[in-house]
């Protein structure tokens, strides 16, 4: 499978990331070299194989059911959590608007 | 008195606890060490006070007369991956700049906890998708490297290059790592220093910059296999904060490094004598296996067969959990913001990411959003899910046989930086002996062995069951021990 300029803008569309014709130009054949390499995994039979999903055998670990158990990664860090933010206004994260 | 540059993790604890120097003349050397080596770039930010602080904390528990933590004394430099509060945390990346976290990753929080101090924030690989460092948005780092009878600057290696730099320049006598597809053992191989990826779930990786969630791991790279065990030892261990942590109690690998490996099978895998190896890599591994011998290990030869197929398998499954991870990069609760003008949301995110990605982690999006899209997902990501179970099972197998396996890390030895850059492909290659053992979740090692004839540290790659660290480290240990290696790279910066 190869993929076109067309494809490409696509990807980059879903990805949201903005790309203008002289970039998108540009990974056309970096994607199709790279594509064209993974292709070759086609060739190994993988009937009644399972996909892998996790390395380590591991159970999921349920949580205790107990509100601010550990107090850094709990609620009640509103200034923490904003303070990166780029644009936070009262007490919240600011975007542009969504609606007109 | 001795350069205390010079000197390793475990010379610097002894050297503390003993009193033969003190903490802050130890963390002041280092500072200085930094401040002197700017033209390598291996640092983005450097803190020089944290040091120093670390360093006052453990002369003072002396004096007080008690017990000093396992790192105490050390100041070590830190991949710019892990978020350290506090302290511009980037990921070498330009989304991130500027992002200062309000917490601390469990790996770096372990580590002060041990008693050890910072020097400053390494350069890395943009996101950590990279084999020689020259996608960070604050310059390529350079190796101290040089080839014999030239100044072309070299890679040190990547991702973790920032950190190769700086302990092979000593600079810093230890470093944090992480390793998603061979980020620690490459540099460190490029580098001629030592370095382990554990295996995954050792270290938390609550708080370290994901790339590929299902890959990354956090190591110690250092200048010794016992510098190794030791800062492993301070950064593994349970947390209940990462759902993929292992329940399980850390060995003491120190205690129980042993380079006596009578009893145990060394296992060569035929698959990893791929065309385009340098020969120079060919006899340091004929050579590794003499050492291993000479240690009283048994050599055996082993088959992995879907060698071949484990980098293609890893180039759609890390891309496809970069474009996941990365998801988060959109300019709304940290980090980089580009609003047009009259720009609505959705031009908001796709403004902000275009600026603030680099050109190899927007290429590994756009593959990792295609493999990963409707009509595609079973063609390429289903596939390379069923070719790791392969891959992995092909090392399960391999355990029937023997106990560690000896192979290159890999198929050369450093580059000029820039003569790789233009092809993203070839790049890729220099982790093909590196990956599988990421995408089984192993524990491998990478120790320096030789020179090549320009003058290059050759590194071996050493690769153990799951939980077996202490027999990977005890190979490296032997190795160690026989291949003397003792090159320093000659101080131009």
């Amino acid at each position: 499978m190869s993929v076109d300029k067309q494809t490409v803008a696509k990807i980059a569309s879903l990805a949201r990331i903005k790309m203008g014709d002289d970039e998108l130009e540009k990974m056309v054949p970096e994607l199709n070299n790279i594509l064209q390499w993974v292709e070759q995994l086609g060739e190994v039979n993988v009937d009644g194989v399972e996909p892998m999903s996790a390395v380590i055998p591991n159970t999921l670990r349920l949580r205790e059911d107990v509100i601010d158990a550990d107090p850094k990664t709990a609620g009640g860090r509103r200034d923490d959590v904003l303070a990166n933010a780029p644009a936070a206004e009262h007490g919240f994260f600011g975007v542009p608007k969504v609606i007109e | 008195m001795t350069d205390l540059t010079s000197l390793g993790v475990k010379a610097i604890r002894d050297g503390v606890r003993s009193g033969d120097f003190t903490a802050r003349e130890v963390a002041e050397s280092f500072n200085d060490a930094v401040a002197g080596a700017a033209a390598l770039n291996a640092f983005i930010v450097t803190t020089p006070d944290h040091a120093l602080a670390a360093a006052d904390a453990a002369d003072k528990a002396r004096a007080d007369g008690k017990d000093l933590g396992p790192m105490a004394g050390v100041p070590i430099g830190m991949k710019d991956l892990f978020a350290t509060h506090g302290v511009q945390t980037t990921a070498a990346s330009h989304i991130l700049e500027g992002f200062t976290p309000h917490y601390e990753s469990t790996v770096s929080q372990k580590l002060w906890d041990a008693g050890a101090g910072m020097l400053g924030k390494l350069n890395l690989d943009q996101f950590a998708m990279g084999s020689s460092n020259e996608t960070s948005f604050f310059g390529n780092v350079s190796s101290p490297w040089r080839k014999q009878g030239s100044n072309a600057a070299m890679s040190p290696g990547g991702s973790s290059g920032g950190s190769s730099s700086a302990v092979a320049a000593r600079i810093a006598p230890a470093a944090t790592g992480t390793d998603t597809g061979g980020s620690i053992r490459q540099p460190a191989a490029f580098a001629g220093i030592s370095g382990i990826k554990p295996t995954y779930g050792r270290c938390s990786r609550w708080g370290v910059v994901a790339f590929a969630s299902s890959l990354d791991q956090a190591g110690p790279m250092a200048r010794s296999v016992e510098d190794c065990a030791i800062m492993l030892g301070a950064m593994a261990g349970f947390d209940p904060k990462d759902a993929t942590s292992l329940e399980m109690d850390v060995p003491d690998w120190e205690a129980a490094l042993s380079s006596d490996l009578k009893g145990k099978k060394v296992g060569i895998p035929k698959e990893y004598r791929m065309e385009g190896t340098d020969q120079a890599i060919l006899d340091s591994w004929e050579q590794g296996k003499a050492w291993l011998k000479d240690a009283g290990a048994q050599i055996v030869d082993i088959s992995l067969p879907h060698t071949k197929y484990a980098l293609p398998a890893y180039y759609i499954i890390a891309p496809a959990e970069a474009s996941s991870n990365l998801a988060r990069y959109d300019g709304v609760r940290y980090g980089l913001r580009d609003l047009p003008e009259g720009a609505g949301l959705q031009d908001m995110y796709a403004a902000t990411r275009a600026e603030g990605f680099g050109d190899e982690v927007k290429r590994r999006i756009l593959i990792g959003t295609y493999v990963l899209s409707a009509g595609f997902y079973d063609a390429y990501y289903t596939q390379a899910q069923k070719v790791r179970t392969l891959v992995a099972r092909d090392f399960e197998n391999a355990w029937n046989e023997c106990d560690v396996i000896l192979a290159p890390t890999t198929p050369t030895a450093s580059f000029p930086l820039g003569s790789l850059d233009a092809d993203p492909l070839t790049m890729y290659l220099n982790d093909v002996f590196a990956v599988p053992a990421s995408l089984a979740g192993l524990p491998a090692m990478s120790v320096p062995a030789t020179m090549n004839e320009d003058g290059l540290p050759l590194g071996l790659q050493l690769v153990g069951k799951p939980f077996d660290e202490q027999t990977v480290l005890d190979a490296g240990l032997a190795i160690q021990q026989r291949s003397g290696f003792a090159h320093a790279p000659a101080k131009w910066w």
